[in-house]
C-alpha cells in the first residue's frame, strides 16, 4: 500500500463557502480517495461537500523564485484595501 | 415489562457491541492509515448504536441495571449475539467480508425496525440507518476491489466468504423472543429478511467476480448465548477493567 498514490483533499465547510484544503491521503483512485477522505476529515462534522485532486496534477511556484515572485507586491501599500471599513455583517473577508 | 422485549433489544444490541469490539481491535493495526481510521470509524457507530440500545434496555430493566452493567458484567452465555461478529480479524479480506455479510443484513433489519411501535427502536433504528448505509458501500466496495483485484486478494476474498458463510444463516433464524416481538409489533422479521440478503449478496459477489458457496449445513447458537470458542477471548479483554476495578470510572 506505499505505492498508492497522494490525493490533496478540500473540504467546503459550508454552503456559500470555498472548499479549503485541509491535508493529503494515499488512495488507489478518485472513489477510494472521497471515501477515505470522508473519513479521515469529516469525522466531527467540518464539511458539506469534499473535492479531492491527485497531487500530481498540481503545479506549484518554486520556492527558491519567492524573492521575485512575491516580495514586488510588499512595498505597494496602494494596492492593499485597507482603507474601506468593513460593515460587522460581513463575514468571511 | 416482559423479559421478552428486553432480550430482543439485547439480541440486536449484542451485534452491535461485540462487531464493534472486534473492529476496534484494528485500531493502530490497520492495513493503512486511511482504512485504520475508517474502521475505526465503523467500530465507534456501532459501540454509539449499542449504548442507546442498552441505555433502553436498562431503564425497561430497572433496579441495578446501566449500560455498563450489561455492556461489561454478564456472561458468555448471557450475550445473545450472532456467531458471525464474533469471528476473529484473519485478514482484511475477513473483515470486510464479515462486515458486508453482517452490513447488509443490519441495514435491512433497520429499515424494517424504525416501523416498531416502540418509539424508542423505532428512533434508535431511524438514526442508525444512515451509519449503516455507509458502513455497507465501505464494505461492499472494498469486496469489489479486492474480489476483482489480483489472484491473490481475489483468493483471500473467495476463502473469507467461504469460512464465513456458515455463519450466515444464523441472522435469519427467529428465537422465541423475536416471535414473541414481531406478534406485538415491535420486532421485525428476520426470516422474512432473508431472501433480499441473499439477492443482494449474490448480485455484489458476482459483480467482484467471486461465488455465493453453496452449503448445507449451518452453524447457530450465539442467539441462544453458545457462542464459539472466540467469545470468551472477546470478553476477557473488554471486560477485564470493570472485572479487576470493579465500579472503576474515568
Amino acid at each position: 500500500m506505499n505505492n498508492w498514490p497522494l490525493w490533496e483533499v478540500f473540504i467546503r465547510s459550508k454552503n456559500g463557502l470555498e472548499h479549503r484544503h485541509c491535508g493529503s491521503l494515499h488512495a488507489t483512485d478518485a472513489t477510494m480517495a472521497l471515501e477515505n477522505a470522508r473519513d479521515v476529515y469529516t469525522r466531527r462534522g467540518e464539511g458539506v461537500s469534499i473535492w479531492v485532486v491527485p497531487s500530481s496534477q498540481i503545479t506549484a511556484s518554486n520556492p527558491e523564485h519567492n524573492g521575485e515572485t512575491f516580495e514586488p507586491a510588499l512595498d505597494k501599500v496602494y494596492r492593499h484595501p485597507t482603507f474601506y471599513e468593513l460593515p460587522d455583517e460581513l463575514k468571511h473577508m | 415489562m416482559s423479559n421478552s422485549k428486553i432480550n430482543y433489544i439485547l439480541g440486536i444490541a449484542d451485534n452491535a457491541l461485540i462487531l464493534g469490539q472486534r473492529l476496534s481491535e484494528l485500531c493502530g493495526h490497520g492495513p493503512s492509515l486511511e482504512t485504520d481510521i475508517a474502521t475505526t470509524n465503523i467500530a465507534l457507530d456501532l459501540l454509539g448504536q449499542t449504548r442507546s440500545y442498552y441505555q433502553y434496555a436498562a431503564e425497561l430493566q430497572g433496579g441495578e441495571a446501566t449500560e455498563d452493567t450489561l455492556a461489561f458484567l454478564r456472561k458468555e452465555r448471557e450475550y445473545k449475539n450472532v456467531l458471525l461478529v464474533e469471528q476473529p480479524n484473519t485478514d482484511f479480506g475477513y473483515v470486510m467480508a464479515r462486515q458486508y455479510l453482517f452490513d447488509v443484513f443490519h441495514l435491512l433489519l433497520l429499515e424494517q425496525l424504525q416501523n416498531s411501535n416502540d418509539e424508542v427502536l423505532a428512533a434508535i433504528a431511524k438514526k442508525s440507518i444512515k451509519e449503516v448505509s455507509y458502513h455497507k458501500r465501505f464494505s461492499g466496495d472494498w469486496i469489489k476491489r479486492l474480489g476483482d483485484g489480483t489472484e491473490e486478494s481475489h483468493n483471500r476474498m473467495q476463502e473469507a466468504f467461504d469460512n464465513l458463510w456458515t455463519f450466515t444463516n444464523e441472522l435469519f433464524l427467529m428465537t422465541a423472543d423475536d416471535t414473541a416481538m414481531v406478534e406485538a409489533g415491535v420486532g421485525v422479521d428476520v426470516a422474512a429478511l432473508k431472501a433480499a440478503w441473499t439477492q443482494e449478496i449474490t448480485a455484489l459477489l458476482t459483480e467482484a467476480t467471486l461465488t455465493v458457496p453453496d452449503l448445507k449445513y449451518f452453524l447457530k447458537g450465539g442467539k441462544e448465548g453458545i457462542h464459539s470458542e472466540h467469545m470468551g477471548f472477546i470478553l476477557t479483554e473488554m471486560q477485564y477493567m470493570q472485572r479487576t476495578y470493579p465500579n472503576m470510572t474515568w
